[in-house]
């Protein structure tokens, strides 16, 4: 049972993590939470699908539809991290000034927020295929499934705890310096996903440059590990990245961070740069 | 309305063409055999050449899914049960590399060995 949970925890804490930075990223934001449902009950089903049409996924585009599928998935939620971090660099400022305001809905930064939902979505459907092929597995073994299916079950309570703490962690940071937190986070985590996304193009062999092992730190902390996973999320750590995904974070970063300079440098320059 | 069939066909075959011709544009490639039974990996040790591109057809003979991991190979893939699957791996240096079952982590492990 503990080893089942363990499974489906180390599955889950990614997408935990990135509810959790979501939540916090939109708090206060009329109808965020119902978006943020939306985006995992849109991410469960489609991991549910996934799962169903695994062997078809596996064998699509000669073999490699399981890759593309997962790169696709990561790709989307890079773009849509750095769109929202871009927005806000825009627009965050009136909206952190607003904050005591019932509902800082403005119209405009609906889209943004509905961005963040496609992320959780993205970030369900992707570890939750795998969470429920490992269920399912479980269920069809017949071997003492209630056990390890209650131990799964258990796992993914665990991962939803990861949301909640992630969340009241964020929340005490005071509102004025919190979206700057929750922008920072995002800047990392997209660098990390789309790291993650090119080693899927390259298990692929769609990317075949740079595929040598940049370093290997998995003696000293191994990616697999719970702080291992947690950075991983959080800052993209691996213990064994290719070239190319080194290559391919340091990209993201920097672009995420000088477009996001240009959008807010953009908004000083029109007019009405409000004082701190 | 033939023709517009005919140019719809051609742009759902032309990745699987393309890909297909870039797999065997590797003029020397080795082809490694596995299956999964019992949640364990038969053979637990297979040997390819060091510097060659290698293929390795992974069969899933258990009822359950199972996911091919590997941190040394960067390999994660989902096969399902009763399932197969193709892993392409880069051209390797000598050495032993651990793959195993994500989902039975504790029976299912082998080593690729280089040589």
């Amino acid at each position: 049972m503990i080893g089942a949970l363990l499974i489906v925890f180390r599955e889950v804490i990614e997408a935990g993590l990135i509810v959790g930075i979501v939540l916090a990223a939109t708090r206060g934001v009329r109808g965020s939470r119902l978006w943020i449902s939306a985006g995992i009950a849109a991410g469960v089903v489609g991991a549910a699908l996934a799962a169903v049409f695994a062997q078809a996924l596996t064998e699509a585009v000669a073999g490699r539809g399981q890759e593309l599928f997962n790169a696709g998935v990561l790709a989307i939620a890079v773009l849509m991290l750095a769109w929202h971090n871009i927005w806000m660099a825009r627009h965050g400022r009136e909206l952190a000034m607003n904050l005591a305001e019932a509902g800082r809905s403005a119209a405009a930064g609906k889209t943004s927020f509905v961005a963040l939902a496609v992320v959780v979505a993205a970030a369900v459907l992707r570890e939750g295929s795998e969470v429920a092929l490992f269920l399912y597995g479980i269920l069809v073994s017949g071997e003492t499934p209630w056990n390890l299916f209650a131990g799964g079950m258990s796992g993914l309570a665990l991962g939803a705890l990861v949301s909640v703490a992630t969340f009241y962690g964020l929340v005490t940071i005071p509102p004025r310096h919190l979206f700057a937190v929750t922008s920072t986070l995002i800047v990392f985590l997209a660098a990390g996903l789309a790291a993650q996304c090119v080693g899927f193009l390259q298990q692929g062999f769609i990317v075949t440059s740079l595929s040598q092992t940049a370093w290997d730190s998995s003696a000293i902390l191994p990616d697999g590990s719970l702080i291992g996973r947690v950075l991983h999320t959080l800052i993209g750590y691996t213990d064994q990245p290719s070239q190319m995904q080194v290559l391919v974070y340091f990209i993201t970063l920097v672009a995420i961070v000088l477009a996001t300079k240009l959008a807010s440098s953009h908004r000083t320059s029109q007019a009405h740069a409000p004082a701190e | 309305m033939k023709a517009m069939q005919r140019v719809c066909l051609g742009v759902l075959l032309a990745p699987g063409v393309w890909f297909g011709f870039q797999a065997s544009a590797f003029a020397q490639e080795a082809t490694v055999n596995l299956s999964i039974k019992d949640h364990r990996f038969q053979p637990s040790e297979v040997r390819a050449p060091a510097n060659t591109p290698i293929t390795i057809l992974v069969r899933n003979l258990d009822p359950t899914p199972e996911e091919f991991e590997s941190k040394t190979l960067r390999v994660e893939k989902i096969i399902a049960g009763g399932g197969s699957t193709t892993l392409r791996i880069r051209p390797l240096g000598a050495g032993r590399y651990r793959f195993f079952g994500d989902y039975h982590e504790d029976t299912a492990e082998g080593y690729l060995v280089i040589e």
